[in-house]
């Protein structure tokens, strides 16, 4: 099955801006080659994980093999590597787009190249991809496939003149798509014959069969039954378990030079897998491995806490379970006067976090507390030492901090020229710095740096507030820079709530600190007794409200009949203060918290 | 010995009211005789349990009792004195409802034995006794006022304000009618939404709004200013009376005294043999009365109330009270000391905030602690 000549093979990948149909082509190419009948397909093959097929992203990289009879009268093997289209999986993207050799870059017809296509197109072609155009969309009144021709054309440097026109929701010309596989990207290149390299592109792990990984074989062949060595690492398995997936997991006996494919080989987590590594034969290794990938390091931290203290012990587990699969996630216990015991969380991204918290709720069904995001700060202090801070609440004294740096981004937004002045003002608020600005027709390119810290509260959806969701971003990181940065501590009844401290650019502090705590007014509910809240730095208080005592409550009617009904509800109420979070001396209900902590600047 | 309150309830309406969560029930022929055996085998076999003890007050609550037969209430009433040791001043009180029909048995009632009747009058505006489900007019209430304070020594009404859309002016108008007609009693009760009935249904759809935490203060303290132009003082949350006219019944709850009830749905707290038992009647009248055929009563389940229990439910009782709950009782009842009960640091801010005063050997909620019961009594409540 998997002797296939290295001409007869084709890797791919699809790359395109969310919602541009790359999962949707990626269904129709495997429908197409019979890869699942029509009663096995199901809307977005490749995307399995429940919240990938809610929100319409893929999170993880997927691959299936097609196989594919073309007009020539040849049969060929396609391998299709599915990759995350979002910022924060660029990472993911990037392995994935290592195991390949080209590219369909997606556009939508209608909506043309957004911040996300340059983002994985430039991917693309730093790994020395053959990229083949495809305008999909195109039976939309609003296609203009001209326009994105030449859009593609100025804004990528691609030509689009061949650009394989498709409706992927229609199934319109999807043999176009095939074709154009077979006959414009190159085969691997390979050695049946040389020892064994295979680069390890990732792993996961499968309740039944413990880590899969997912490789992709450069030279030799990979055997079941096989020693393999992991290079970088130096650990040692024994295959159990070679095949392929069309998308269902197919045994084979082996995997040979440019296939893509599945092993087991007893690995208990993906922790012992490095993305990245080469797999040799531990009797016949290579001498050289291949290229790796440099490691994700997370950019965004927050503290994760039990809404109910006694699953605590439950999210240490599940947080280790998800671990298991996903490696770009690190964890740390922390606890907080506020919050109690918990985890400090580290995240490649605002989505990344996000999906994380949704899958730690639904999938082990965990009720949390998640803490406004922070981002790492070095601070260096007048003794010479410096250190990485990832918690407000751990920031040193100022008397003993010399200077602080902060992570900056440079972003690319893209935006429809009516709203690129609103786009800017946002941009210019968040203490950005223009450096690039291009027209393309009637869209913008803004190219700005922007401190991270900036962009994690509530950037993305401002600017999709400001550009009626026209607008499109991307980012990288673009290294440090000094910055005046306070930490702003809030107050309830002169207490300081450790787990709503945060830390903001002294010109953004005072009116930052006042809207949390008019924020905080509106959202606490009245109380039996009034309540003070503050913003302070350090003892400096730079914002005050006070929420007045509730003025009636009192059951009107309550005899004889009524007792037992409201003692209970009153040992109900004693109960329910448990899921009250202490501020202070004021207990303030779950859904409260929340809110606060959710809240922008 | 603790002197007992007796609650007999009788469980038909003509109508359920949209804000009634009550035990009532509406039939379309009720058997009076089976029900009116059913309640005098049921007093029977509870006097039997509790034995002879002095009984200070008989309510006779529903559903609408005035729908009962008068002799059926005068036989009740025969039983009770036969059973218990009725103190002189034993107080009997009936409620009713204003319909002509009811009115027109006050006297057989007062025949029977019944010495007070409190009428469920709800409201004097034509649109909002409409709204509230009621089966009477405001002239048929006013007539049957001005009857029942003919007939009945004592005489108290109900009324239900802060309903939607009334404004601080239109209540005090309303009230001060009222006040006009009423004897020594009134209760003034908020309108509150419970689960399971129509107008929470309603207040779900949002077609029902209740005014806000502010605007029911003003209407609570307003009530209270009017009332007591009139020299009706709020004794309880929710009840104005002269001073000495209170409702002794009503009383026994919030003092946490001994209560039974007999009939279907009816709670019961009573010493037995050193303990303080919750007693508890099937909910639905016909099972309810198979039951008391067949085993002599309806109980379902007596469970003791221990220690802690009866300290919470001492607190939320006794301090709807204006003279609040007296310490010496408390621990004679309950078997804790008040403070043992009682958050620390709550009562000294509660009392620094006037919530609550302490003195003469007891403690009380003031009248702004009273507004704010329902979460001082869950912050307080250890």
């Amino acid at each position: 099955m998997t002797d296939t000549p290295l001409d007869h093979i084709r890797n791919f990948a699809i790359i395109a801006h969310i919602d541009h149909g790359k999962s949707t082509l990626a269904d129709r190419l495997i429908q197409a080659t019979g890869g699942l009948s029509a009663r096995e397909m199901t809307e977005q093959v490749l995307d399995s994980m429940e919240l990938e097929k809610e929100r319409g992203i893929t999170i993880k990289a997927q691959t299936v093999r097609l196989t594919y009879q073309a007009k020539n009268g040849q049969t060929y093997v396609l391998n299709l590597m599915d990759t995350p289209g979002h910022v924060d999986f660029a990472y993911e993207v990037s392995r994935s787009l290592a195991a390949c050799e080209g590219s369909l870059l997606v556009v939508d017809a209608s909506q043309g190249v957004e911040a996300q296509t340059l983002a994985n197109v430039y991917q693309a072609i730093e790994a020395n991809h053959e990229i083949v155009p495809v305008l999909n969309k195109i039976d939309l009144p609003a296609a203009e496939p001209d326009r994105v021709k030449q859009q593609i054309e100025d804004v990528i440097g691609l030509d689009a003149s061949d650009a394989v026109m498709i409706s992927a929701k229609t199934g319109l010309n999807i043999e176009g798509v095939l074709e154009a596989l077979v006959h414009r990207l190159p085969p691997p290149k390979g050695d049946a014959k040389a020892p064994l390299t295979a680069l390890l592109v990732d792993s996961w792990y499968d309740q039944y069969l413990g880590v899969v990984i997912l490789v992709r074989v450069k030279d030799g062949r990979l055997k079941r039954g096989q020693r393999i060595r992991m290079m970088a690492k130096g650990s040692v398995h024994t295959v159990d378990q070679v095949g392929v997936f069309t998308p269902r997991m197919i045994p084979t006996d082996d995997l040979g030079p440019g296939e893509m494919g599945y092993i087991t080989a007893a690995i208990k987590t993906v922790a012992d897998c490095n993305v990245g590594d080469t797999i040799t034969d531990d009797r016949v290794p290579a001498t050289q491995a291949l290229p790796g990938f440099k490691p994700s390091i997370p950019v965004v931290w927050c503290g994760l806490y039990p809404v109910d203290a006694d699953d605590f012990e439950k999210l240490r587990e599940s947080l280790g379970k998800l671990r298991l699969n996903d490696a770009s996630f690190h964890y740390e216990a922390e606890t907080s006067a506020a919050l109690g015991f918990g985890f400090r969380c580290g995240f490649l991204g605002l989505l990344h976090l996000e999906i994380i918290q949704e899958r730690l709720s639904r999938e082990f069904d965990l009720d949390l507390i998640a803490t406004a995001p922070s981002v790492v700060y070095r601070v260096h202090r007048t003794n010479g030492t410096s250190e990485e801070l990832h918690n407000p609440a751990d920031m040193p004294d100022p008397s003993v901090i010399d200077h602080i740096e902060e992570p900056w981004i440079k972003a690319t937004i893209m935006v429809p020229d009516d709203y690129l002045g609103a786009v800017l003002t946002l941009c210019n608020d968040r203490r950005g710095q223009q450096a690039d600005l291009t027209y393309v027709g009637n869209r913008a390119m803004a190219v700005y740096r922007l401190p991270l810290n900036e962009v994690v509260f509530d950037f993305y959806d401002r600017l999709k507030s400001v550009s009626r969701g026209y607008a499109s971003f991307d980012y990288q990181m673009d290294g440090y820079a000094d910055s005046e940065l306070v930490r702003i501590s809030i107050l309830v009844n002169g207490d300081p709530v450790d787990a709503l401290s945060f830390i903001a650019h002294r010109s953004a502090a005072e009116a930052r600190g006042r809207s949390i705590c008019a924020k905080l007014k509106d959202l606490i509910p009245k109380q039996l007794f009034k309540i003070a809240i503050q913003a302070a730095i350090g003892s400096r208080v730079i914002a005050r409200e006070t929420i007045s005592a509730l003025s009636k409550d009192v059951t009107a009617k309550c005899y004889g009949g009524d007792i037992s009904r409201k003692r209970k509800l009153l040992e109900k109420q004693k109960e329910g203060k448990k899921r009250m979070r202490q501020f202070g001396k004021v207990e303030i209900p779950q859904s409260a918290f929340l809110a606060a902590l959710k809240m922008d600047a | 010995m603790e002197p007992l309150a007796l609650y007999i309830h009788w469980p038909f309406c003509l109508a359920k009211c949209p804000y009634c969560d009550f035990n009532s029930h509406v039939r379309e022929r009720i058997d009076q005789h089976r029900f009116a055996a059913a309640l005098r085998a049921e007093l029977a076999w509870e006097a039997a349990r509790l034995g002879r003890r002095p009984m200070a007050s008989i309510f006779f609550g529903g559903g609408t009792p005035s729908l009962m037969d008068a002799q059926t209430v005068a036989d009740l009433i025969e039983d009770a004195r036969r059973l218990f040791d009725p103190l002189p001043d034993l107080e009997i009180t009936l409620e009713a409802n204003p319909t002509s029909v009811e009115a027109a048995r006050l006297a057989a009632f007062r025949q029977a034995g019944v010495n007070r009747i409190s009428l469920g009058v709800q409201s004097l505006k034509a649109e909002s006794l409409t709204m509230l489900g009621r089966q009477h007019s405001a002239d048929q209430a006013i007539a049957a006022l001005e009857r029942a304070r003919k007939i009945f020594p004592r005489v108290s009404f109900d009324l239900i304000y802060a309903r939607p859309g009334q404004s601080e002016a239109a209540w005090r108008a309303e009230l001060r009618q009222a006040l006009a007609l009423a004897s020594d009693h009134l209760s003034l009760y908020q309108l509150t939404i419970e689960p399971g009935t129509a107008f929470f249904t309603s207040h779900a759809r949002g077609d029902i709004v209740l005014p806000d935490d502010d605007t029911a203060a003003a209407l609570y303290d307003a009530t209270a200013e009017e009332a007591g132009k009139f020299g009706l003082l709020p004794y309880e949350v929710s009840n104005y009376a002269r001073p000495g006219s209170e409702s002794r019944h009503n009383l026994a709850y919030w003092r946490y005294g001994d209560y039974a009830g007999i009939g279907p749905g009816a709670h019961g707290r009573v010493s037995v043999d050193g303990a303080l038992l919750a007693t508890r009647r099937h909910r639905a009248p016909e099972p309810w009365a198979e039951r008391v055929e067949r085993d002599g009563h309806g109980s379902t389940d007596e469970v003791p109330v221990a220690s802690d229990e009866r300290a919470r439910e001492m607190l939320l009782m006794g301090l709807r009270l204006t003279e609040g709950i007296d310490e010496a009782r408390f621990f004679t009842r309950t078997g804790i000391h008040l403070d043992a009960a009682l958050d620390a640091d709550i009562l000294a801010r509660a009392l620094e905030a006037d919530y609550l005063a302490r003195d003469n050997g007891c403690l009380r909620a003031t009248p702004e602690g009273r507004k704010r019961l329902d979460s001082l009594l869950g912050a307080l409540v250890a």
